[in-house]
C-alpha cells in the first residue's frame, strides 16, 4: 500500500535513545516500553488464566469429576476470575492505551511518564504478589468477589488476605494511571485538536478513567474492612457482632459494576477505530458513539445492585435497579447499531482485525440480550448464580472484551514491532476462537437454566447436566487451540514477519502518521490537526457526492529534519520500580504480621525511597 | 460438449443446492434439540423452565415474554450484520471501489433510541408488576404453612414453628398449600434454589429473607444451595417433597414427637455411642443431646444447631447435605472418614465462636459404626 | 497558557510540544481528590450504618469530649490559614516566609494528630475499640484513615519545606506549594464533615 507520509527512517536512525538491555526495561518512562511491558506481562496471565480454566473445565467434563479436589477447585475458580479481571483485561487495556494514547493525540508522552512506569510496577508487583499464594499454602478460595462472611470466615488462613491486599495495590496502580490519563487528555492534545476530534479509542480511555477513579475508592474502603474484620477483629461484616454482610455487596459492586464497564469500553474503542478503517468510510455517528460511552459511564454508576438481586433488597429497589439496567442497554445499543451503520455501503477489507471487531458485534450482541434478560428481576432470580450468568459474562468480556483485543492486537502488532503477522494464522485464530468460544459457552444458557448453579465443584448424576458439561469442555479446548495458534502467529511474525511500513492498513488517525515502530520521540514534529481522523484527510479529500478521492502526495509535511533540536525527553528512572518491589516485600510482610513486621518495614522504606527519590529527581533531572 | 458441461454444472450446482438444504435441516433440527432439551422435563429435575408453582409459572411466562423478544432482536441485528459484511465485503480480487464518507444520520440515531426505549419500557410493565406480586406476604386467608430454612454450612435445615420440631436435608410440604419460608443462615451468605418451585434468595446471616411457593402437585422438587459458601457447597443440597395434605399431617404431627429408641441390640448400643461421641453436635428429640432454644424468633436468634437433627433419619433418602444415599455403605464410609466422602474442614472448627466447617473423623471402631448405622436405620 | 482544558494549545512553535507542568500536576491533584471523594465517602457511610450498633460497648455520648474535639478541630482550621499563607508567599516569591508558613502549617497539623492519639487513648480507657462493636469499628477506621491522610500531608509539607532549604527550589516549582496545599484544604474538609456527622450530629 502507497504510503503518503513523509520517510523518517533516516529521523529513526538519528533518534538518540538507545533500546534494549534488561535495566533498560527496569527503568524506562518511555509509554511505548511500559506498554509493551504491560501487554506481555497481561498475555502471560491471560494463558496462566487459560490454564486454570481448562483444568475446571476438565472437573467439569462429567458428574462426580475427580480431576480435582474441592479445595483446589476453589482456589482455580477464584484465581481465575482474579487472573482475567485484574492482571488480564484490564492490563490489556492499559497497554494500548500506553502505548497509543499519545500517538493518537499527536503527544510525545504521558503527562507523568515515572507516575506512568511506577504503575506498571505497582500492577507486577500485585500479580507477583498473588501468584505467590499458590506456592504457601493455597491460593485465595473465596471467589474473586469475596462475599464476607465468607471471605472473612477463615482468619487464621491467609488465603483471602493475599486476595485483599493484592486487590488494593493492583487498585492503587490503576488509579494512578487514571490520574495520569486524565492528565494526559486534557493538557496535551495535539494543537487543534479538540476534544470532539479526539479518536474514540482515546476517548473510551478517557471515560473509564473516571469510571476507575470514582469506583475504585469504594471497594478499596470495601477491602481494608475485609483484611480488619480478619486480622484486626473488627465487626463490619460480623453478623453476630452487629455488622451487616450485605454492606460488603454494596461496597464491591459499587465497584464492580463500573468496573465491568472498564472491561469493556477500552474494546468497543478499539472496535470503533478498526472498523472505518477496514470498512473506507468514518465511524458512522461517531459522536453518537461517543456521548453513549459517556452515557453508559455515568449509568454504570447507578445500576450496581442488580448483582443483588436475590439477597432481599426490596420490590422498591430492586424495581428501581430492574429500570436502570434495563435502559443501560439503551446507550450499547446506539454503538452496535452506529458500528453497523460504518461497515453499510462500505468496502470491507476482511482482515484479521476487522474478522475479530465483527466477532465481537456478534458475540456481544448475545452477551448484552443475556444481560437484559438478567435485569428482568423474577426472572433473574432463577439466572442469578448459575451457569446462565457465567454465559453472559463470557460472552460479554470474552466475545466482548477479549476479541476487541485481539482486534486491537492484529491492528496495532505492525505498528509496535515493524512486522506484519500472518493473515492465514490470524484466520485459524479467529475461527478457532470463535467456534470454541461458542461452543464453551452457549451450553451455559442451557445448564443455568436446567438449574446448575455457580462455583460448584461438581455436580451430582440424574441432574441432566451431563450433557452440555461435556460439550463445553470440548469447546474450551478448542479455544484453547486457538490461543496457541495466536502465540504462534506472534511469535513468529514478531520475529520474521513481512516489514509492515508506516501504514499498512491505510489508517485514519495519527499513529500511522510516524514508523513502525515510532521513534522514541514518536513525532519528528508535533502535528497540528485540523479534522477528526486527520491523517486520513491528508490522504483524502471528498468530491461533491461525497466519496473519498486521494489527493497528491506532497501536501504532507516536509522532509524530515529529525528530532527537534530542543527536544527532551523524560530521563529513565529506576525509583518507580524500586517503589513496585518496596510494595512487593512489605505487602508480603503484611500478610505474616507480627513476625512479617519486619519485612513490612523493610519494604516500606524501600517502597518510600523509590517516592522519595523519584520525587527529588524531578528538580535535577526531569524536563519536557 | 458444452450439454454435459451445462448439464454436470446444473447437477453440481443441484448437488451443492441440496447440500445446503440438507445441511439447514440439520442445523434446525439440532437447534430443535437443544431447545427441546432445555425445556424436557423428565430427566432434569433442577429445570427451571419446567414449573411446578404458579410462582415459577408467572416467573416462566415473564422469561417467555422476554426471551421470544430477545430472538427476534437477536436475529434482526446479527442478519443485518452478516447481511452487511456479505454485501459490502471486499474481495481480494474485487477492484478497488470509491466509498461514500457518510458520517451518519442524525433521524437514525433518534429512532435506534427510542425503538429499544419503547421495548424496554413495555418489557418494564410486566417485570415490575411480577416483582411486586411475588414479594407479596401470604394473606391470612391463604393460611400459608410458615417453614423456617437456616443454612449452615454444608446443609440445610428445616424448622416447622406451627408443630415446634426442626429436620433437615427433606423439605416436607402439603399441595395446594402456600408455602412461606423464612430463610437466614447460622454462618455465611447462602442461597435456597429449588428451581422447579421458584427462583432463589438468599439466606444471609443476622437478616430473615423470604421467599413464598405452593407446590401443585405431589412429587419430589430437588434444588441445591446457590451461593457460594466454602468448601462442599456443590454438595449442600436438598429436597423438597410434597404430599397430600393428610400425608403431610401423619408426617408432621409423627415428627412433632420424640422417636422411640430401641432398647436391645447393635442399635441399643449405637445409642450408648451416640450419646458419648455425638450429642456435642447432633440431637434425637427428646432422648440425647442440648436443643436449641427455638422460641426465640428467627431474626433475634443467636445460638444455632452445630449438626442436623437426626430424629427421624432412617427416613431420609439421602444425607450429608442430601449428597450421599441413606444406606449402610455410605453411612460405613461417612463414619468411618467424613472427610473422605464430603470436603470439610473439620480441624477449624470453632463451635464457641459458630464455625462449623464439617464433622470431625471421630476413629470410631467397626462395631461402634455398625451400632451407630443400627440406630440410625431405626430412627423412622 | 490555556487554561480551558477543553481547547488545545494554540500551534505556535513555543507552545508546540511544551506544557505546563504546572497545570497538568494540578489537573492531576484534583482528579485524585476526586477519588479521595468517595474513598472517605464509603467511610463515612459505613458509620452512618453502624453508628447506633454499639453491642455492649460504650456509645457516642458515653465517649465523645465535644469541648477537646473542638478546639483540636479549630487548630486543624488554622492549620489551612497558615496553608494560604505559605501559599502566597510562594506566588509573592518570599521563601523565607513560605517555609515559616510551611512549618506552621506542619506544626498544627501534627498537633491535630497528637489530639487524635490522646482522644483515641482516652476511648480505648473507656472501653471502646475496633472489635467492641460495629461503631467502634467503623469510628476508628474512619477517623484512623482520616489521621493518615494528615500524617501523609504533614510528611509532604516538610519535604516541601526541606526542598526549599537545599536551595534545590526553582521558581516554577513554587507550584508544589499550590498542590500540597490542594491536598491539605481538602483534607481539612472531609474533617468538617466528619467532625460535623460523627462528634456534633449525634443521632
Amino acid at each position: 500500500m502507497a504510503t503518503l507520509t513523509p520517510d523518517v527512517t533516516a529521523a529513526v536512525d538519528a533518534s538518540p535513545a538507545p533500546r534494549g538491555g534488561i535495566w533498560s526495561w527496569i527503568t524506562t518512562t518511555d509509554h511505548k516500553k511500559i506498554g509493551i511491558l504491560y501487554g506481555v506481562t497481561s498475555i502471560f496471565f491471560f494463558l496462566v488464566g487459560g490454564i486454570e480454566a481448562l483444568f475446571i473445565r476438565l472437573q467439569l467434563a462429567t458428574p462426580n469429576g475427580e480431576v480435582l479436589s474441592a479445595d483446589a477447585y476453589n482456589q482455580l475458580f477464584t484465581m481465575h476470575a482474579t487472573t482475567m479481571v485484574f492482571l488480564v483485561v484490564m492490563p490489556l487495556a492499559a497497554a494500548f492505551a500506553n502505548y497509543f494514547l499519545p500517538l493518537l493525540i499527536g503527544a510525545r508522552d504521558v503527562a507523568f511518564p515515572r507516575m506512568n512506569a511506577f504503575s506498571y510496577w505497582f500492577f507486577l508487583a500485585g500479580g507477583i504478589f498473588l501468584t505467590v499464594s499458590f506456592f504457601v499454602g493455597g491460593a485465595p478460595d473465596g471467589g474473586w468477589f469475596g462475599y464476607a462472611p465468607l471471605s472473612t470466615q477463615v482468619g487464621e488462613m491467609v488465603r483471602m488476605d493475599y486476595w485483599a491486599l493484592g486487590l488494593l495495590v493492583l487498585g492503587v496502580a490503576s488509579i494512578a494511571s487514571s490520574v495520569n490519563f486524565i492528565t494526559t487528555v486534557l493538557t496535551m492534545r495535539a494543537p487543534g485538536m479538540t476534544l470532539m476530534r479526539m479518536p474514540v479509542f482515546v476517548w473510551m480511555i478517557f471515560v473509564i478513567s473516571f469510571l476507575l477513579l470514582f469506583s475504585l475508592p469504594m471497594v478499596t474502603v470495601g477491602l481494608f474492612q475485609v483484611w480488619t474484620d480478619r486480622n484486626l477483629g473488627t465487626l463490619f461484616f460480623d453478623a453476630a457482632g452487629g455488622g451487616d454482610p450485605v454492606l460488603w455487596q454494596h461496597l464491591f459492586w459499587l465497584f464492580g459494576h463500573p468496573e465491568v464497564y472498564v472491561l469493556i469500553l477500552p474494546a468497543m474503542g478499539i472496535v470503533s477505530e478498526v472498523l472505518p478503517t477496514f470498512a473506507r468510510k468514518p465511524l458512522f455517528g461517531r459522536s453518537f458513539v461517543i456521548f453513549s460511552g459517556i452515557a453508559i459511564g455515568f449509568m454504570g454508576f447507578g445500576v450496581w445492585a442488580h448483582h443483588m438481586f436475590t439477597s432481599g433488597l426490596g420490590p422498591v429497589a430492586e424495581a428501581a435497579f430492574a429500570l436502570t439496567t434495563m435502559f443501560i442497554a439503551v446507550p450499547t445499543g446506539v454503538k452496535i447499531f452506529n458500528w453497523l451503520g460504518t461497515i453499510w455501503g462500505g468496502s470491507l477489507r476482511l482482515a484479521t482485525p476487522a474478522l475479530f471487531s465483527l466477532g465481537f458485534i456478534f458475540l456481544f450482541v448475545i452477551g448484552g440480550l443475556s444481560g437484559v434478560t438478567h435485569s428482568i428481576v423474577p426472572a433473574d432470580s432463577q439466572q442469578h448464580d448459575s451457569y446462565y450468568v457465567v454465559a453472559h459474562f463470557h460472552y460479554v468480556l470474552f466475545g466482548g472484551a477479549i476479541f476487541g483485543i485481539f482486534a486491537g492486537i492484529y491492528y496495532w502488532f505492525p505498528k509496535v514491532t515493524g512486522r506484519m503477522m500472518s493473515e492465514r494464522l490470524g484466520m485459524w485464530n479467529f475461527w478457532l476462537m470463535f467456534i470454541g468460544m461458542n461452543l464453551t459457552f452457549a451450553p451455559m444458557h442451557v445448564l443455568g437454566l436446567n438449574g446448575m448453579p455457580r462455583r460448584t465443584y461438581r455436580y451430582a448424576e440424574g441432574l441432566g447436566l451431563d450433557l452440555w458439561n461435556l460439550v463445553a469442555t470440548v469447546g474450551s479446548f478448542v479455544l484453547a487451540f486457538g490461543v496457541l495458534v495466536f502465540l504462534i502467529n506472534a511469535i513468529r511474525s514478531w520475529r520474521r514477519g513481512p516489514e509492515a511500513g508506516p501504514d499498512p492498513w491505510d489508517g485514519r488517525t495519527l499513529e500511522w502518521t510516524t514508523s513502525s515502530p515510532p521513534p522514541v520521540h514518536n513525532f519528528d514534529e508535533i502535528p497540528v490537526v485540523e479534522h477528526e481522523d486527520d491523517f486520513w484527510h491528508r490522504k483524502y479529500a471528498t468530491d461533491e457526492e461525497g466519496y473519498a478521492v486521494r489527493v497528491a502526495t506532497d501536501d504532507a509535511a516536509a522532509e524530515s529534519t529529525g528530532p527537534p533540536e530542543d527536544l527532551h525527553l523524560p530521563s529513565p528512572s529506576f525509583y518507580p520500580a524500586l517503589s513496585g518491589l518496596g510494595v512487593l516485600i512489605a505487602l508480603l510482610g503484611v500478610v505474616y504480621v507480627p513476625w512479617g513486621l519486619l519485612a513490612t518495614a523493610v519494604g516500606g522504606a524501600i517502597m518510600v525511597w523509590g517516592l522519595f527519590g523519584w520525587s527529588l529527581e524531578s528538580l535535577v533531572r526531569e524536563e519536557h | 460438449m458444452f450439454g454435459t458441461d451445462r448439464h454436470h454444472e446444473g447437477q453440481t450446482r443441484a448437488n451443492r443446492a441440496r447440500r445446503r438444504g440438507r445441511t439447514r435441516l440439520v442445523a434446525l433440527l439440532g437447534s430443535l434439540a437443544v431447545v427441546a432439551a432445555a425445556c424436557s422435563d423428565t430427566a432434569i429435575p433442577q429445570n427451571s423452565l419446567d414449573p411446578a408453582s404458579p410462582q415459577a409459572r408467572d416467573i416462566d411466562e415473564l422469561w417467555n415474554l422476554v426471551f421470544w423478544i430477545a430472538v427476534v432482536i437477536f436475529v434482526l441485528v446479527e442478519a443485518a450484520l452478516i447481511f452487511a459484511v456479505i454485501r459490502y465485503r471486499k474481495r481480494r480480487r474485487d477492484p478497488e471501489r470509491p466509498v461514500k464518507q457518510v458520517h451518519g444520520n442524525t433521524r437514525l440515531e433518534i429512532l435506534w433510541t427510542i425503538i429499544p426505549t419503547i421495548i424496554l419500557a413495555i418489557v418494564a410493565v410486566p417485570t415490575l408488576a411480577t416483582i411486586f406480586e411475588l414479594r407479596e406476604e401470604p394473606s391470612p386467608d391463604e393460611n400459608a404453612l410458615e417453614i423456617n430454612v437456616i443454612g449452615h454450612q454444608w446443609w440445610w435445615e428445616f424448622e416447622y414453628p406451627e408443630y415446634g420440631f426442626t429436620t433437615a436435608q427433606e423439605m416436607y410440604v402439603p399441595t395446594g398449600r402456600t408455602i412461606y419460608l423464612n430463610l437466614t443462615s447460622a454462618d455465611v451468605i447462602h442461597s435456597f434454589w429449588t428451581p422447579r418451585l421458584q427462583g432463589k434468595r438468599d439466606a444471609v446471616p443476622g437478616r430473615v429473607n423470604n421467599l413464598t411457593f405452593l407446590a401443585e402437585e405431589e412429587g419430589e422438587y430437588l434444588g441445591q444451595c446457590a451461593e457460594f459458601c466454602g468448601l462442599a457447597h456443590a454438595d449442600m443440597r436438598h429436597v423438597v417433597v410434597a404430599v397430600s395434605p393428610e400425608e403431610f399431617d401423619a408426617w408432621a404431627e409423627k415428627h412433632a414427637t420424640p422417636p422411640e429408641i430401641p432398647t436391645e441390640g447393635p442399635a441399643a448400643a449405637g445409642y450408648e455411642t451416640f450419646q458419648v461421641v455425638c450429642t456435642a453436635c447432633h440431637v434425637i428429640d427428646g432422648a440425647a443431646g442440648t436443643p436449641v432454644d427455638r422460641t426465640v424468633p428467627l431474626e433475634d436468634r443467636t445460638e444455632w444447631a452445630y449438626a442436623p437433627n437426626l430424629s427421624y433419619f432412617g427416613e431420609r433418602q439421602k444425607f450429608g447435605g442430601w449428597s450421599f444415599d441413606n444406606d449402610p455403605n455410605h453411612l460405613e464410609a461417612w463414619l468411618a472418614d467424613p472427610t473422605l466422602l464430603k470436603p470439610m474442614a473439620p480441624e477449624l472448627n470453632d463451635l464457641d465462636d459458630g464455625r462449623i466447617l464439617g464433622m470431625p473423623n471421630f476413629g470410631l471402631d467397626d462395631t461402634e459404626i455398625q451400632n451407630l448405622i443400627a440406630l440410625l436405620e431405626a430412627l423412622r | 497558557m490555556s487554561t480551558d482544558l477543553a481547547t488545545p494549545p494554540p500551534a505556535t512553535p513555543e507552545a508546540v510540544g511544551h506544557h505546563d507542568v504546572a497545570d497538568q500536576r494540578k489537573v492531576a491533584m484534583w482528579a485524585f481528590l476526586g477519588s479521595e471523594v468517595l474513598f472517605f465517602g464509603a467511610l463515612i457511610t459505613t458509620f452512618l450504618l453502624y453508628r447506633n450498633d454499639v453491642g455492649d460497648g460504650p456509645g457516642a455520648a458515653d465517649v465523645f469530649d465535644i469541648p477537646f474535639t473542638s478546639v483540636s478541630s479549630f487548630i486543624l482550621l488554622m492549620s489551612s490559614l497558615t496553608m494560604v499563607l505559605a501559599h502566597h508567599s510562594s506566588m509573592r516569591r518570599d521563601w523565607r516566609q513560605m517555609r515559616i508558613w510551611l512549618l506552621a502549617t506542619a506544626l498544627l497539623g501534627s498537633v491535630f494528630l497528637a489530639g487524635q492519639v490522646f482522644e483515641f487513648t482516652e476511648f480505648v480507657h473507656k472501653g471502646l475499640t475496633v472489635s467492641t462493636s460495629p461503631f467502634g469499628s467503623s469510628f476508628f477506621v474512619l477517623t484512623g484513615f482520616h489521621g493518615a491522610h494528615v500524617a501523609v500531608g504533614v510528611l509532604m509539607l516538610l519535604a516541601t519545606y526541606f526542598i526549599s532549604v537545599s536551595g534545590r527550589f526553582k521558581a516554577e516549582e513554587g507550584m508544589n506549594v499550590e498542590i500540597v496545599g490542594l491536598y491539605w484544604h481538602f483534607v481539612d474538609i472531609v474533617w468538617i464533615v466528619i467532625f460535623t456527622i460523627v462528634y456534633l450530629l449525634q443521632v
